[in-house]
């Protein structure tokens, strides 16, 4: 309490005899005890006798106490004296009284097997709770198809427009800005070979097979997988989930199925939006290059052909849906407590970005045997 | 002593007023809280208890009036002397507030770490010694989302009296707990009020621990927009001809 102890605490160090004895004036209160520590603690290591001499302390706090009885401690035994009974005594007892309780027995560690095996568990329990996850997800979206009409469509809609609507500014410009730089990076080389004609079919073909459904993944995954991982998380952590269970609501049916279906609707047209906007700045770069839109046109419409397209547009529905059930699984099974939700959205963007990776590779070599 | 006329005011609230887009939520209120009491502001649901609280610990500014804790003035007050002054307040938050992600001596340390220059050691000690003296010596290893509603509080008044303030606000310490919980925290108030020589605001409406802690107590009114009624809460019940005031310690429905 600093306000009622105007006057600062001072130490006063003398031999006394064979030991040592630290008189303390004035108000000993955190900052005191804090500034007076280092100083005090080395005048009394391993000092015997040791006289703490309390006569001229006006107040104290805990902190003073607990630099007293600490170095009582360091001392292994103390003397106190000149402190009246009182507060002040009151005080120091109560201190050292918290002090000599036991604390809480620290938890044996594993040994290293122990914690390889723990941790082997815990990643096989997750990965079980993943199956199930997709599992549940799955009968809940064909008992969907059986009963549209119960499925929450006002929810999708609002999930569409969160997912979607909203993120068309983001795409539009990362698409456009993507076709540019990938139209100039590729004029360099191509020049030397007098190959510019040929960008539109380079930008083209990995815009629409590769490059729009993947960059549009990753604007979901960090725009919508992470909103659905902290709305979930945030309802677990609020006990919401096991009060729609108690209610007889399957919360896979009423908060998951919605949210899915809007990021596997909504995942096509931004992948569209991203291919146009980057086709877009890809004839930008040709125009300079001096390339009349026509041109660019007509190269397009005799080397990209629909599949390419098409297929595109149904991996980023497939993205779309990898990316909504990571979100919605990572919500879930958020732990407890603020830091829970904050993992849950890592978790979720994290998953989300490599689900959509490992995807792209199975598709690739999916269309490669289909031969499109 | 506590409650005494003659014990100087810590806190003086004078004629403060509250209000949020015009809406008045109280106005008027004007009390003194002496050093060393349990001072309770106690009312029913929706009265401002809460609001006026925020506003002594200066989270509100008021719309009219002054509020003045240990000679300073609260409202208005920034900088370098609005910390000084929260450093000589604690406040326990109606659901504990205890930060999620960080064990209870954790929890307690965060004052001590941000305020004083304490060695790490001396913190630990000293979150061990606030632990102990609210009864949770054993949970101090543990995450707030792992203890119950009960401990959770205690914990918060552990943080609350980290630095040792010599003014401790309560919000609902009873709040959501069961009768023996909720007497044993009322016991643990007037043990630190007597131990201690704390001064306690505590803002309840729980009618057992008001009478179980409360020296002196003021009683604020939702249709009367302020307050109805001031003084020792025994005395309220037995003698007070404010209907409302009657109503509420006899646990009647007014008329």
């Amino acid at each position: 309490m600093s306000a009622t102890a105007p006057d600062p605490a001072t130490l006063d160090i003398r031999p006394d005899g064979p030991g040592r004895r630290l008189a303390f004036r004035g108000g000993l209160d955190a900052a005191a005890a804090a500034r007076l520590w280092p100083e005090a603690m080395r005048a009394a290591r391993g000092v015997h006798p040791l006289t703490l001499d309390l006569g001229g302390v006006t107040a104290l706090d805990t902190a003073g106490a607990v630099l007293l009885l600490r170095l009582e401690r360091e001392a292994h035994r103390a003397e106190f004296q000149g402190l009246a009974a009182g507060p002040l005594q009151a005080l120091l007892d109560r201190t050292r009284a918290a002090l000599d309780r036991p604390g809480p027995k620290p938890q044996p560690a594993l040994p290293f097997l122990g914690r390889v095996g723990e941790a082997t568990l815990r990643r096989a329990r997750g990965a079980a709770g993943q199956v199930a996850f997709l599992g549940e997800s799955l009968l809940a979206g064909l008992g969907a198809l059986r009963a549209p009409w119960r499925l929450r469509w006002p929810e999708v809609l609002r999930h569409l427009d969160e997912a979607g609507l909203r993120a068309f500014g983001l795409t539009t410009l990362l698409g456009f800005l993507i076709g540019l730089i990938l139209a100039f990076q590729s004029s360099i080389p191509m020049k030397q070979f007098g190959a510019e004609i040929f960008i539109p079919n380079l930008v083209g073909i990995s815009l629409l097979r590769e490059l729009g459904p993947l960059m549009a993944a990753v604007i979901l995954a960090g725009r919508t997988g992470s909103a659905y991982a902290a709305e979930l998380g945030t309802m677990t952590v609020n006990e919401e989930i096991d009060a729609l269970r108690i209610m007889g609501i399957d919360p896979i049916a009423w908060l998951v199925l919605p949210r899915l279906l809007a990021a596997m609707l909504v995942m096509p047209v931004l992948a569209l939006l991203m291919n146009l906007a980057g086709l877009l700045g890809m004839s930008v770069v040709m125009g300079t290059l001096g390339f009349p839109l026509v041109a660019v046109v007509n190269q397009l419409q005799a080397w990209v052909h629909l599949k390419d397209l098409v297929g595109g547009l149904a991996k980023a529905a497939m993205f779309g849906l990898a990316i909504g059930l990571v979100g919605c699984r990572a919500g879930l099974g958020a732990g407890r407590g603020p830091r829970a939700v904050g993992d849950a959205a890592t978790a979720a963007v994290v998953g989300g970005i490599v689900s959509i990776v490992l995807l792209d590779g199975v598709s690739a070599v999916l269309f490669f045997r289909l031969g499109w | 002593m506590p409650g005494t006329p003659e014990a100087e005011a810590v806190i003086r609230v004078r004629d403060l007023a509250a209000r949020f887009d015009g809406r008045t939520i109280f106005e008027h209120v004007t009390f003194d809280v002496r050093r060393g009491e349990v001072f309770v502001i106690l009312g029913g649901s929706g009265c401002g208890k809460s609001t006026l609280l925020k506003h002594m610990i200066g989270l509100y500014a008021p719309a009219e009036g002054s509020i003045e804790i240990l000679g300073v003035r609260m409202d208005g007050l920034d900088g370098a002397a609005r910390v000084a002054l929260l450093r000589r307040i604690g406040v326990m938050w109606q659901s504990g507030a205890l930060f999620g992600s960080s064990t209870l001596a954790e929890n307690i340390g965060v004052p001590l770490e941000e305020h004083t220059d304490l060695p790490a050691e001396a913190r630990d000690m000293v979150a061990r010694v606030k632990l102990g003296l609210v009864g949770l010596a054993d949970a101090a290893g543990r995450l707030p989302a792992e203890i119950s509603g009960g401990m959770a509080k205690r914990a918060g008044i552990a943080r609350a009296m980290a630095l040792d303030p010599p003014i401790l606000f309560l919000d609902e310490p009873s709040a959501g707990l069961d009768p023996i919980t909720s007497a044993g925290l009322d016991a643990l108030i007037r043990q630190l009020a007597r131990d201690l020589g704390t001064t306690f605001v505590v803002v309840t409406h729980e009618l057992q621990s008001i009478l179980a802690i409360g020296d002196r107590c003021i009683m604020l009114d939702k249709e009367a927009k302020g307050m109805i009624a001031e003084g020792d809460p025994r005395r309220l019940r037995d003698e007070s001809r404010n209907p409302v005031v009657r109503a509420f310690f006899r646990r009647e429905v007014l008329a």
